[in-house]
């Protein structure tokens, strides 16, 4: 009979008490699991659904914003940018894809994000499952027509939206009104555990043919020439075909309420167009990997020091958030689940202490038979140990229960996408962890075992 | 010879700060395979005694040989495991363990001395009469059935001196005899000395040697 079975038996015989201590480390060790892999969750969310961009192109302001907002739609979009400096981009021998994105509206039903943007959207990858890229699925067909939408799969799901249904948006900003314009579902995205999942997207052109995207001539003039820091009159010499066209057009007046799905108005000039954001995929030669990286770096300096727009690496951005944000509250939830084990060990101490009086003549009858008195120690070391490690292994089973049972449930709820078998390394570094606990909480009793006047013991 | 003590000098401080005089032993002797009832008074140093000759308590000062051996000499932890080998004790109140079974006693016992032998517990238990309650617990058992457990696991590490503190006080007087039978002859089967105290005129009526601890023990007489 060893030490284990020895400590087994006394667990045993205090069974409710041991088995309350054990389980108190348990709910620690589950809630640790827990909070590791919604940690994972959320990083992988953060970390992987970027970076199919090399540079998100966006106003002057704050760099998070920009990646929030075109990115993750969780933030207000900066300010503007003009059409022309978009087509600058998608010009430039360097660059592979330059997608243009106007954000801002929302749906009328479930206020969901509206990205306004081109097929080329689509071309890049939905994600990356181990290196790979992973392409978009779709049902239906990608937006072709001015007031052609394609939807995400939550949208879709939520609002029980399909191939030909049909919705209108609210206007972002101060002036919230719903636009009359009706846009119909030409396709519903497969599930891509992004944010686009619980996006709409819709025709650029569209989008801009909405009654208040079009920016007044004036001051569209204006703003131009304010962003290139040229004079108003080149700007209306550069722009001399639309605008005239613009005036021709204006004696064509509105009636309220018309349906522009219905009619066709031809595209708005590239004067009055702009974007919130341009998404940026740099050319890749395989005779010069670095060309790109350093094509990247070389904008994201210029536009440093330039006062037209910044160029952000949504990568870094995303990894500086982790580390400041949400790297922070991980850190906290690990600093308060690691306490909720440690109170567990105190109480599995008290327990342990508090049982050692009953135990004097137990432990007096062991020395008598000869146990020396670092083998009764060890016995109460045992017992520590057996109680924080059982604690650990139900603490697996209901952390990654819990997980295994709740996933559906949060991935329904938030669409946070969480692997149900998931494991995270760090558990492992929980198990010494929990071995050096179990020692240190079982060292006092321990001691007083070590310490136990055997004639005493056995006399009373 | 199998228990020597010679000089053996045992005392206890008292809260008042002075000395009580236990023990004052100038020679006992006990000879292999001997059986010897030893009579005292209530507070007289018989517990102190047994401790002394198991090493569960250590002597002031004196020879305490034990198989050869003078324990009082031996560090702790060789006295501990020395103990566990060469002798078995059996108390008054029996002292099992309530979470073992009759069968987890009697290995415990074997445990310390890192002899555990399943077969020879077993075969303990039957032959003390509990073939049939092996998986029993003490608060399953009879007052007399615990205290025959309590002979096995004396018994199990096959002991060279048995030590015995009232084995019978707290049993009826059906089996008073049965256990003091049973505690002598498997005793006598293993050539084992058995020292046992009682206060009973009827038990050390069945021994053939019975020592008065008043009579070999002067406390105040060593200094």
């Amino acid at each position: 009979m060893n030490r284990f079975t020895i400590a087994l038996k006394s667990i045993r015989q205090r069974g409710l008490a041991s088995s309350l201590t054990s389980l108190s480390v348990a709910l620690g060790v589950a809630l640790m699991i827990a909070v590791l892999i919604l940690n994972n969750a959320i990083s992988g969310l953060f970390s992987q659904r970027s970076t199919g961009y090399d540079m998100i192109i966006g106003p002057k302001g704050s760099a998070t914003q920009l990646v929030l907002s075109t990115v993750y739609r969780i933030e207000p979009p900066i300010e503007n940018l003009p059409w022309r400096y978009y087509r600058e981009w998608q010009a430039k021998p360097e660059v592979e894809y330059a997608i243009p994105v106007a954000l801002g509206d929302t749906t009328q039903v479930g206020q969901f994000p509206i990205v306004g943007t081109t097929v080329d959207y689509f071309r890049i990858p939905s994600g990356y499952n181990r290196g790979k890229p992973v392409p978009y699925l779709l049902e239906g067909e990608l937006p072709g027509g001015a007031w052609d939408a394609v939807i995400g799969s939550e949208v879709a799901r939520k609002n029980g939206w399909k191939v030909g249904s049909q919705f209108k948006m609210i206007h972002g900003g101060q002036d919230e009104h719903v636009h009359d314009e009706l846009f119909t579902v030409r396709g519903v995205l497969g599930r891509t555990t992004t944010p686009n999942d619980r996006t709409v997207f819709v025709n650029l052109e569209g989008f801009f043919l909405l009654a208040g995207h079009d920016k007044p001539i004036d001051e569209a003039v204006a703003r131009e020439a304010d962003f290139y820091r040229e004079s108003v009159e080149q700007v209306r010499e550069r722009y001399k075909a639309d605008l005239a066209h613009l005036k021709e057009h204006a004696h064509h007046d509105h009636g309220a309420g018309h349906d522009h799905a219905h009619h066709d108005h031809g595209p708005v000039p590239d004067l009055q167009r702009e974007v919130t954001s341009i998404l940026v995929v740099a050319k890749q030669d395989p005779d010069f990997p670095f060309q790109s990286q350093s094509f990247v770096m070389g904008t994201m300096a210029d536009l440093k020091e330039g006062f037209q727009a910044q160029a952000v690496s949504p990568v870094k951005v995303m990894t500086d958030i982790m580390t400041k944000l949400v790297g922070n509250i991980r850190l906290a939830l690990m600093i308060l689940t690691g306490l909720i084990i440690l109170v567990s060990g105190i109480g599995i101490f008290v327990s342990i202490y508090n049982s050692m009086s009953d135990r004097r003549r137990e432990i007096g009858i062991m020395r008598a038979l000869g146990a020396s008195r670092t083998a009764v120690m060890t016995i109460i070391l045992a017992e520590s140990i057996l109680l924080c490690v059982g604690g650990f292994l139900g603490g697996l089973v209901l952390g990654h229960g819990l997980i295994a049972l709740g996933a559906p449930f949060i991935e329904a709820r938030s669409g946070l996408v969480i692997e149900r078998f998931s494991f995270d390394p760090i558990e492992l570094t929980v198990f010494p962890a929990i071995l050096v606990l179990a020692t240190l909480v079982g060292i006092v009793p321990g001691l007083t075992a070590y310490r136990t006047d055997v004639a005493d013991a056995l006399a009373h | 010879m199998s228990l020597l003590l010679e000089n053996v000098r045992k005392t206890y401080r008292q809260p008042d700060g002075t000395r009580l005089n236990i023990l004052g032993i100038r020679r006992f002797e006990l000879q292999q395979g001997e059986q010897v009832a030893l009579v005292g008074g209530s507070g007289g140093g018989k517990t102190t005694l047994l401790n002394v000759i198991s090493g569960v308590t250590q002597a002031d000062s004196g020879v305490v040989r034990v198989d050869g051996t003078d324990i009082a000499r031996l560090p702790e932890a060789v006295r501990d495991r020395f103990r566990a080998e060469k002798i078995g004790i059996v108390f008054q109140t029996f002292h099992l363990l309530p979470a073992f079974t009759a069968y987890e006693n009697v290995l415990l016992g074997m445990s310390f001395s890192g002899k555990a032998n399943r077969d020879y517990a077993r075969s303990l238990l039957e032959r003390v009469g509990l073939g049939h309650r092996l998986h029993h617990r003490p608060g399953q058992l009879s007052v007399g059935e615990q205290q025959r457990v309590a002979v096995a696991r004396a018994l199990a590490n096959r002991p060279r001196l048995m030590l015995a503190d009232e084995p019978t006080a707290s049993v009826d007087t059906a089996n008073q005899s049965t256990i003091l039978g049973l505690l002598r002859d498997a005793c006598r089967e293993g050539n084992v000395s058995l020292l046992l105290v009682t206060h009973s005129p009827e038990v050390a009526s069945q021994f053939s040697r019975v020592d008065r601890l008043a009579d070999f023990n002067q406390p105040g007489d060593l200094t």
